[in-house]
């Protein structure tokens, strides 16, 4: 821990990207839960996640990165899925 | 030597924010504030300042927008009084703990409730922590060499704090005096070409202001903000020194009025200074020691330099033109704390007896003869009459 000596006066944080430092996976009560076989690869997950939590590896949803999901929910209900079955289901935390 | 003029205290400010040619203003209207900003649009609209101009919708916006300009790399300025100072309670704390050089004149003026536009210092002292640099003005002149002076404490490197530039309410801020101007080229030669700190626009270097510091960090950056605000007596005096040099007006942290050799004397805040060092006089000649101490820098206030000043005086009467309902005048709470240091504690040292006397609120004059009633009530303590009330009104109606 920093002592008050070493900190940036204004509390300014001088590195760009720093928040990757800060994992707020813990915060969830619930869990987004991928099935693969319903996702259409529309990739609305991706877009409406207000995290980088959903996981996009050329060009196709891979997964979730639970270090920073912190279990919103938005995705799985933007989720289309494949004929009414949903690709992304909210399951709580633990089970 | 500059040019002489007569000019009112806004006019005087007004043209300082225009010398130093800031990058920013912005600005919401507010008696008796409202005629400082009205001229610096003009000044913008007529190209005499390079400077953008925002128009906020309120005080709260508008130090919103300074803080945001400041934070993006700017020199900026706006100005407020009373309520306006108020609506912006919670920006001010950002901006001092976020170290963002704003240069504010506030115009003191009464709070609401009952609705008043006049000349108090209620407005000012409410701010007392929000963590901004606070130097107060007996008159015109002295608005306007604080507001030059301001900049160079402010933005000094040691310090990044924002200022707040205080006088009185239509006494200072309408009525018209004869001041010294610093020539243009002389203002912006002291005050010199802005410097920014981690600005936000330096696009080669990202960076993020406002972080979220819960219970593991949020104290030792209130203990930083502690440390940088004991460095600014430092920078004020030698700035004070370099203004010196240039104007041939001398400023400290305080200023001290026939107080070496007095028995008795008063602490009192900008203008009504002036009236009082006329009654000190008054009372020197009929061969009572009387003195003045105002306050010059009331944050950081320079709690030892003042209680060496007064420290010798057998009875001290201290002025608050604003109110702490059922607790002393703010300033009194000061001027007691500062002398128990120095006196208190078994130091040996006697303790000047205290007084404290609430007047002017809501631009009730302040007389001569109220004065005169404060030096004999002092004249009397010091001779060995007890303190009969310590907090007590004066010039209201009984
Ligand atoms: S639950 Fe929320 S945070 Fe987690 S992946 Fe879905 S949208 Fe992103
Ligand atoms: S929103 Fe649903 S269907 Fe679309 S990519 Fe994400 S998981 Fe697949």
């Amino acid at each position: 821990m920093k002592k008050w000596k070493e900190l940036v006066p204004g509390a300014v944080v001088l590195e760009a990207g720093s928040s990757e430092k800060f994992k707020t996976g813990s915060w969830r009560s619930f869990k987004p839960r991928w099935i693969e076989e319903n996702c259409i690869q529309c990739l609305f997950c991706w877009l409406y996640c207000p995290d980088m939590a959903v996981k996009v590896v050329e060009g196709k949803m891979t997964g979730f990165d639970y270090d920073y999901c912190k279990g919103c929910g938005v995705c799985a209900r933007e989720c289309p899925g494949k004929k009414g079955q949903k690709a992304i289901v909210m399951e709580p935390e633990g089970k | 030597m500059g040019k002489i003029a007569a000019v009112t205290g806004n006019e005087a400010v007004a043209n300082a924010l225009r010398q130093a040619n800031p990058d920013v203003c912005s600005l919401y209207p507010i008696t008796p504030q409202t005629d400082i900003v009205q001229r610096f649009a003009s000044y913008v609209s007529n190209g005499q300042v390079d400077t953008e101009l925002i128009n906020a919708e309120s005080e709260h916006s508008s130090m919103s927008a300074a803080i945001g300009a400041s934070a993006a790399g700017g020199r900026v300025v706006t100005a407020t009084s009373s309520q306006g100072l108020a609506l912006m309670w919670e920006m001010l704390h950002i901006a001092s703990a976020t170290n963002l050089p704003i240069i504010m004149p506030l115009v003191n003026r009464a709070l609401s409730a009952p609705l008043n536009i006049h000349g108090d210092h209620s407005d000012g002292m409410g701010a007392r922590d929000t963590g901004w640099i606070q130097l107060w003005s007996e008159n015109a002149q002295e608005a306007y060499d604080n507001t030059v002076q301001a900049f160079r404490i402010g933005e000094h490197k040691d310090l990044r704090l924002p200022v707040m530039v205080c006088m009185d309410g239509f006494i200072i801020s309408h009525s018209i005096e004869r001041i010294e101007y610093l020539e243009d080229k002389q203002v912006k030669d002291f005050i010199g070409e802005f410097v920014n700190v981690n600005p936000l626009l330096d696009l080669e270097h990202p960076k993020s202001y406002g972080p979220l510091i819960l219970t593991d960090l949020y104290m030792e950056f209130k203990r930083l903000q502690h440390e940088i605000m004991g460095r600014v007596k430092k920078v004020v005096l030698d700035v004070a020194e370099d203004f010196y040099k240039l104007s041939g007006r001398r400023y400290g942290l305080f200023e001290s009025y026939r107080l070496e050799d007095a028995e008795i004397g008063m602490v009192v805040l900008n203008s009504a200074a002036g009236t009082s060092k006329d009654v000190v006089d008054a009372f020197r000649d009929k061969g009572i020691r009387a003195g003045l101490l105002k306050p010059r820098l009331f944050r950081p206030f320079p709690y030892t330099e003042i209680a060496d000043a007064l420290k010798h005086l057998k009875a001290v009467c201290v002025m608050d033109r604003a109110d702490s309902y059922g607790g002393y005048g703010p300033m009194f709470m000061e001027i007691s704390s500062a002398l128990y240091q120095v006196t208190g504690n078994g130091s040996g040292v006697a303790k000047p007896k205290l007084i404290n006397k609430i007047y002017g609120l809501g631009g009730r004059d302040y007389m001569p003869e109220q004065a005169e009633q404060v030096f004999t009530e002092l004249d009397a303590i010091a001779k060995g009459a007890p303190v009969k009330l310590v907090k007590d009104y004066i010039g209201v109606r009984e």
